[in-house]
C-alpha cells in the first residue's frame, strides 16, 4: 500500500547524497567519506547490507537499552543511546559527526569564520519543522541559550562553552553570527556537539508533542516501553524510507537477542561479542560491527605517585599486551590500540610505532624509578562491558613485571564520579568523539573530567594554537606533536577500540557499517529500509 | 468474633508501624548508598559544576531529614511525591507499573491455586506409589532451577528454536491482555517454583492430616472416604499452605525482576531497579510503602484464613 508512488523513489534516494557530495567539495571539507554517508548503495557505498534499490514502506522495531519510566523526548536531556536515537529522529543539529568524527553540515548549510576565528558566520538550509514553520536563526539561538542556562545541567552545556551566546546574534531569518570567547577553529565540532539539538523557539515541554525538524514526526511516545514516530515526508535531506519506526526498551542483552530471533524486532542494539560470534554467519540474523566506537584504557593519575614518575608511566605502558586484553576482556571484538584515543579519526597520529609488550624493558624502567616491587589499586567496576575482565587480564600481565595489582570492583552507579579524583589507576572508556574534544574534556589544565590529571601549561598552550590556526595542515602538526607527547608519556594506556555491534534481521537494508557509535550515520534509520 | 477483631486491629497498627520502619530503613540505606542522583544523572561525564548543578536543581543539596519530611507531609494526601529524574508523580510510575505486575501475578495464582492443590492431593492420596513418586521428584528437581535459568531454557527451546511462542513482551507494554500468546512463558517461569514448594506443603500436611488420630476416629465413624479426605484432612494441610500463598503472591507483587528482564514487561521490579540505579529516591520510598503495605495486608490475610481453616492452632500476634 505504500508503493503507489513509485516514481518519487529516484530522486528522493539518490540525489541527496549527489548533492551533499557536491555540497562539501565547495566547501572544502569533504573527504571521500562522505560519500557513502547516505549508505543508499552506490557503487562507491561502504555499506555491505546497502544491496539493491531501497524500498518504501514498512514499519521497523528498534530494541534500545533504555532509562525506564524517567525517560523523556527532550533532545537536550539525552543521555544514553536510546535518548540520542529517538532525539536525532525527530531534530537535527547544526551539523554532526561523519566516520572520522570530522564535523559534516546538517541544518547549517555553511560555516565561514573571521580572520581570527573568533566570530564565525553560519547559514542555514532552507528546513521546516513537524508544523511547518521554517527553522530559522532564532529557533537556533533559543536551543544554544536553552542547552546553557546556569540553572538546568544539560550535557551540551560544557561543549557550548566557547559560544558568548549575549553577544552572538541573528543576522537574518538563516544566518546567525556565533561570537566566541576565544579563536576556535574547531568551532563546527561544537554544533555537531552530543545533544545540541535545534528545537523550535520556546519549546520546553517535549513529551506531549515534540516538534522538530528531523526524518521523523511524533506519534507516541510510553517512558522506558516504546515511542513511535512516522516519516516526515517534508524532510530536507530526503523523506525517510519507512512509513513508521518504533522504538522499544529492552535493557537486557539476552531478551533483545531473543526479539530479534523472534522476528520481534528487526534491528537491536548494543549485542555482546559472544553473541555476534554465536550467530554471525548463521542467516538468521546480520551482525554488523561498527568498529572503533569505544576506547579501551587503564587510566593513570599522573599528579600522584607512583604515576607521577613517567618512567613507571612508560613501564605500564610496556606491560599490556593488547591483544590478549582485546581477545580476553572484549572476545575479540575491537583492534588494539596505542595509547592515544581516537584511531580512525581525522587527526590521529597513526605513524607512531605501535607499541608493544615488553617485560625486560619495563622491569628495567621500574627498576630505575625506584618501584620494584610496586604494589598498585587498579579500580575497576561492572559499569561497562569487559571492564571487570580487563582488570583481572591486567593484573596477571604486570604480575609478570614483578608489579602486584590489586583489583578493586566499585559501584556501578557512581563509578565514573568515585575514579575522577580518587585512586591511581582505574578502568577507562570512552565512546566517539572527535580528538580535539578528548583533548578539551579531559586533557587541560581546566578540563571537568581530567581523570589522568594531566595538567601541563605548554600542552594547554599548544592546544590554544591548535584553536587558533586556520589553516588545516598546520593544525594538524600542532595536533600531531600533542599526540606524540601524550603517547610516550601521558595518563591513559589505551589498550584498544571496541566494536560496537548491532543485530538486525536479514531483510533490514541500508545499515551504515563503517559508522562509529554516536555519529552522524550510527542508528540513522532514515537511510535504512526493509527488503 | 471479638477477639478476631481485636486481633485484626493490632495487626493492622502493627503493619503500619512495620510500614513506617521499612520506609525509614529504605530511605537510610539509600542515602547510605555511594553516590547520589545527580551522580547517577551525570554518568560518565561527571563535572563536578554539572553534578553539582544537577543536584540543586533536584533540591538534593537540602538535608537528608529535610527531604524524608517534605516527602512524608505529602503522604496523608496520597501524594508519593515526584521523580527526581523525571519530575513526574510516583504515583504515576507505581500505576504504570502496577497494570502488568498485577496481570501476571493474578494468572499466576489463577493457575498456581488448582495445581499446586491438585497435584499435592493427588500425591497424598497416592503416598509411595509411583505418582507419589513422579510428582515429589519432578518437584523437587524443578525447584531446584533458578527462575533465569528456567526461563532462558524455555525461551531457547519453545520460542527460538521451535518458534510456538513469542520469546519477549518487548513492545507490547501495558496492552499485555492483547498479546496472551507472550504471556505464556513468563507465566510458566512464574509458576515453576511456587507450585513445586506448594505441591510439596499440601502433600506434607495431607499425609500427617490422614495418619491423624482423628481422621483415623472419623474413619472408624464410616465417614465416606472423599468427605473424610476434603472436608476433614485438607483443611488442615491448607493452614501452612494458605501462609506460603501469600508469601508467594506478595513475592509476585512486587514484580519478579528476573523474569521481567527477560520477558521485558515492564512491571514494578523493572521500576525498582532502575529507581535504585538512578538514585531516585522518591520513587524507591513511595514503592517501599507500596511493598510494605502489600505484605502487611497479604499477611493478614493469610493469618485470617488459617484461623478459619485450623482454629486449634491459633495465630500468634
Amino acid at each position: 500500500m505504500h508503493d503507489e508512488s513509485p516514481r518519487q523513489l529516484p530522486s528522493q534516494d539518490r540525489f541527496p547524497g549527489l548533492r551533499r557530495r557536491g555540497f562539501l567539495a565547495a566547501t572544502g571539507a569533504a573527504s571521500l567519506g562522505a560519500i557513502a554517508l547516505t549508505g543508499c548503495g552506490g557503487p562507491d557505498s561502504g555499506d555491505s547490507k546497502g544491496d539493491g534499490t531501497p524500498k518504501r514502506g514498512g514499519r521497523l522495531r528498534a530494541a534500545f537499552a533504555g532509562g525506564g519510566a524517567g525517560e523523556t523526548l527532550d533532545p537536550h536531556l539525552s543521555n544514553l543511546f536510546a535518548d540520542v536515537a529517538r532525539a536525532k529522529a525527530l531534530f537535527d543539529k547544526l551539523a554532526d559527526y561523519g566516520p572520522d568524527l570530522s564535523a559534516r553540515p546538517r541544518l547549517a548549510e555553511k560555516w565561514e569564520p573571521n580572520k581570527s576565528l573568533d566570530r564565525w558566520k553560519v547559514t542555514l538550509r532552507k528546513a521546516t519543522f513537524h508544523d511547518g514553520k521554517p527553522v530559522t536563526a532564532k529557533d537556533v539561538l533559543y536551543s544554544y541559550r536553552r542547552i546553557t542556562d546556569p540553572d538546568k545541567a544539560f550535557r551540551a552545556k560544557a561543549s557550548l562553552e566557547p559560544v558568548d551566546l549575549d553577544a552572538s546574534r541573528a543576522t537574518g531569518e538563516r544566518s546567525i553570527e556565533f561570537v566566541l570567547k576565544r579563536p576556535t577553529a574547531e568551532f563546527p565540532n561544537v554544533l555537531a556537539a552530543f545533544g545540541a539539538y535545534i528545537v523550535p523557539e520556546n519549546a520546553s515541554d517535549f513529551d506531549k508533542k515534540p516538534i522538530g525538524s528531523g526524518p521523523f514526526r511524533f506519534v507516541s511516545f510510553t517512558p522506558g516501553r516504546s515511542a513511535v514516530f512516522r516519516r516526515n515526508d517534508d524532510y530536507w535531506d530526503g523523506a525517510p524510507h519507512l512509513e513508521e519506526l518504533e522504538f522499544v526498551i529492552a535493557n537486557e542483552e539476552s531478551a533483545r537477542v531473543n526479539a530479534l530471533l523472534g522476528g520481534q524486532v528487526e534491528y537491536a542494539h548494543e549485542l555482546n561479542p559472544t553473541t555476534a560470534r554465536a550467530h554471525e554467519n548463521k542467516g538468521r540474523i546480520d551482525i554488523v560491527r561498527l568498529p572503533n566506537s569505544a576506547m579501551q584504557a587503564f587510566c593513570m593519575k599522573t599528579d600522584r605517585p607512583p604515576f607521577d614518575d613517567k618512567r613507571v608511566r612508560e613501564a605500564f605502558f610496556l606491560i599490556a599486551d593488547r591483544k590478549e586484553l582485546i581477545d580476553g576482556a572484549l572476545s575479540g571484538a575491537g583492534e588494539i590500540g596505542n595509547d592515544l584515543f581516537g584511531k580512525g579519526y581525522e587527526y590521529y597520529a597513526d605513524a607512531l610505532p605501535q607499541r608493544e609488550q615488553d617485560l625486560d624493558k619495563a622491569r628495567a624502567l621500574l627498576k630505575k624509578a625506584d618501584a620494584e616491587r610496586l604494589k598498585v589499586t587498579l579500580d575497576t567496576s561492572a559499569v561497562a562491558a569487559g571492564f571487570t575482565e580487563a582488570a583481572s587480564i591486567f593484573r596477571d600481565q604486570a604480575k609478570k613485571a614483578g608489579v602486584t595489582i590489586e583489583v578493586k570492583k566499585g559501584s556501578k552507579d557512581s563509578y565514573w564520579n568515585d575514579i575522577l579524583d580518587s585512586g591511581t589507576l582505574c578502568c577507562y572508556r570512552s565512546g566517539a568523539m572527535p580528538i580535539e574534544t578528548h583533548i578539551s574534556q579531559r586533557l587541560l589544565t581546566d578540563s571537568t573530567t581530567n581523570a589522568t590529571k594531566w595538567r601541563h601549561k605548554d600542552f594547554d598552550a599548544l592546544y590554544q594554537q591548535a584553536q587558533s590556526t586556520r589553516d588545516k595542515t598546520e593544525r594538524a602538526a600542532v595536533y600531531a606533536r600533542m599526540q606524540r607527547r601524550l603517547y610516550s608519556e601521558g595518563g591513559f594506556l589505551v589498550w584498544g577500540f571496541a566494536d560496537w555491534i548491532i543485530g538486525t534481521l536479514p531483510r533490514v537494508k541500508g545499515v551504515e557499517t563503517k559508522a562509529p557509535a554516536n555519529t552522524l550515520d550510527w542508528a540513522r534509520f532514515d537511510k535504512v529500509w526493509l527488503g | 468474633m471479638s477477639g478476631v477483631r481485636s486481633f485484626v486491629a493490632r495487626r493492622l497498627l502493627l503493619g503500619a508501624a512495620q510500614t513506617v520502619a521499612v520506609v525509614l530503613l529504605v530511605f537510610a540505606l539509600t542515602e547510605a548508598l555511594p553516590g547520589d542522583a545527580a551522580v547517577a544523572l551525570a554518568g560518565d561525564q561527571p563535572d563536578p559544576a554539572r553534578v553539582a548543578a544537577i543536584r540543586e536543581a533536584m533540591n538534593l543539596d537540602q538535608p537528608a531529614w529535610q527531604r524524608l519530611a517534605d516527602w512524608a507531609a505529602g503522604l496523608p494526601h496520597g501524594d508519593l511525591g515526584t521523580s527526581l529524574v523525571s519530575g513526574r508523580p510516583v504515583s504515576q510510575y507505581i500505576a504504570d507499573g502496577f497494570a502488568p505486575t498485577l496481570l501476571l501475578a493474578a494468572l499466576t495464582v489463577a493457575l498456581l491455586v488448582p495445581v499446586g492443590f491438585g497435584l499435592g492431593v493427588l500425591a497424598a492420596r497416592h503416598e509411595g506409589r509411583l505418582a507419589d513418586r513422579l510428582i515429589s521428584s519432578v518437584t523437587l528437581a524443578v525447584y531446584a532451577v533458578p527462575e533465569f535459568a528456567l526461563g532462558i531454557l524455555l525461551v531457547t527451546v519453545l520460542a527460538i528454536q521451535l518458534g510456538w511462542l513469542p520469546p519477549t513482551a518487548v513492545g507490547y507494554g501495558a496492552d499485555l491482555l492483547g498479546h496472551p500468546a507472550a504471556l505464556v512463558l513468563p507465566v510458566l517461569v512464574l509458576l515453576a517454583r511456587p507450585v513445586c514448594s506448594l505441591v510439596r506443603l499440601v502433600r506434607a500436611g495431607m499425609i500427617d492430616a490422614l495418619a491423624s488420630p482423628y481422621v483415623a476416629q472419623a474413619r472408624r465413624y464410616g465417614v465416606p472416604r472423599a468427605r473424610l479426605r476434603y472436608a476433614h484432612a485438607l483443611p488442615n494441610a491448607l493452614a501452612p499452605a494458605a501462609q506460603q500463598l501469600a508469601r508467594t503472591v506478595d513475592w509476585l507483587l512486587s514484580g519478579v525482576i528476573v523474569v521481567e528482564a527477560l520477558f521485558v514487561i515492564p512491571g514494578l521490579g523493572t521500576v525498582l531497579l532502575n529507581a535504585i540505579a538512578e538514585r531516585d529516591v522518591p520513587v524507591v520510598q513511595g514503592l517501599a510503602v507500596v511493598f510494605g503495605a502489600l505484605t502487611v495486608v497479604l499477611n493478614l490475610g493469610a493469618d485470617l484464613v488459617a484461623l478459619r481453616l485450623a482454629p486449634r492452632t491459633g495465630v500468634a500476634a
